[in-house]
């Protein structure tokens, strides 16, 4: 029985993608909506691997290497903004920033 | 059942406990340790696909730099589990509604396409053929990254230095607001 057949991996991303999806929508901490988000990403970059490794070839390898840096940008100004957005108004309640206008 | 099966069968259930446990966690602090949990079992899942290098990126730019900001910017806040904020049951259920009508849905997929071995292949690889004796290295990566991926990876840099300026814009124009509100 060989378990790491590529369907346990299609079952385990989109769990793990799911989980990221539930978080999203559950939590209200701005922060943790960013780390699940961070979730959903990996759980794609995770399928990437997979099908890179199922079809034998290595794009899928690069993909996930810059999917990657745009998460490293997309959290560092992200998390800045988040900074200010603290900073401004000692929150940071999702449902509280729901105004364009500050 | 050999010594990778047994490998998968520890790092999946990490992997979906500790994710689960990042959105359970009523800490955030919590939550940051679970998804660094969670990015180790990752590249484990990476190291048994042969991704030896995506494996090493994840611990360093993951685990290291990205969940180590996330920590320092919880830990500036003074984040704890008593000034935590909370959705009310009926969000929450109607939340676990849609995650699990989305999972059915990919589920449903995958089951009616599970006897196609082009769609769902449970052999190891879709042409039949080995993988070669580097594949996942660092070498051929380069090779590609800078041959065929040249133009995105300058184009990533120009990404890079707009979100550090970005950044530093951001974080220095608060401080001087506070200065003159002060």
């Amino acid at each position: 029985m060989n378990l790491i057949g590529f369907e346990n991996y299609l079952w385990l991303g989109s769990a793990l993608f799911c989980i990221g999806l539930l978080g999203v929508l559950v939590r209200r901490n701005v922060i943790i909506l960013l780390m699940c988000i961070e979730l959903m990403l990996n759980a794609s970059n995770l399928l990437l691997v997979v099908f890179a490794k199922m079809f034998g070839n290595m794009n899928g390898h690069i993909f996930v290497f810059f999917s990657m840096l745009v998460a490293a940008a997309e959290v560092s100004v992200g998390l800045a903004l988040i900074v200010l957005i603290y900073r401004k108004f000692k929150t940071i309640d999702s449902s509280f920033l729901d105004k364009l206008k500050g | 059942m050999d010594l990778a099966n047994i490998a998968f069968i520890i790092f999946s259930a990490i992997t979906l406990i500790c994710a689960l446990m990042v959105v359970l966690a009523r800490n955030p602090i919590y939550s940051v340790i679970f998804l660094i949990l969670t990015m180790f079992s990752l590249t484990g899942h990476y190291i048994l696909l042969q991704a030896q290098f995506i494996a090493i990126i994840n611990i360093i730019v993951y685990a290291g730099a990205i969940m180590v900001l996330f920590l320092f910017v919880l830990m500036l806040m003074n984040m704890n589990a008593s000034n935590e904020p909370n959705k009310s049951i009926l969000w929450k259920a109607v939340a676990v509604l849609i995650a699990a009508g989305g999972f059915i849905a990919m589920a449903a997929i995958y089951v009616k396409n599970m006897g196609d071995n082009s769609i769902v292949p449970t052999t190891e690889s879709v042409s039949g053929q080995a993988l070669p004796p580097d594949f996942g290295y660092v070498k051929p990566l380069g090779k590609l990254l800078f041959t065929d991926y040249v133009f995105p990876f300058e184009i990533a840099s120009i990404l890079f230095i707009a979100a550090m300026v970005g950044a530093v814009f951001l974080g220095s124009r608060g401080k001087s607001n506070n200065q003159t509100i002060n």
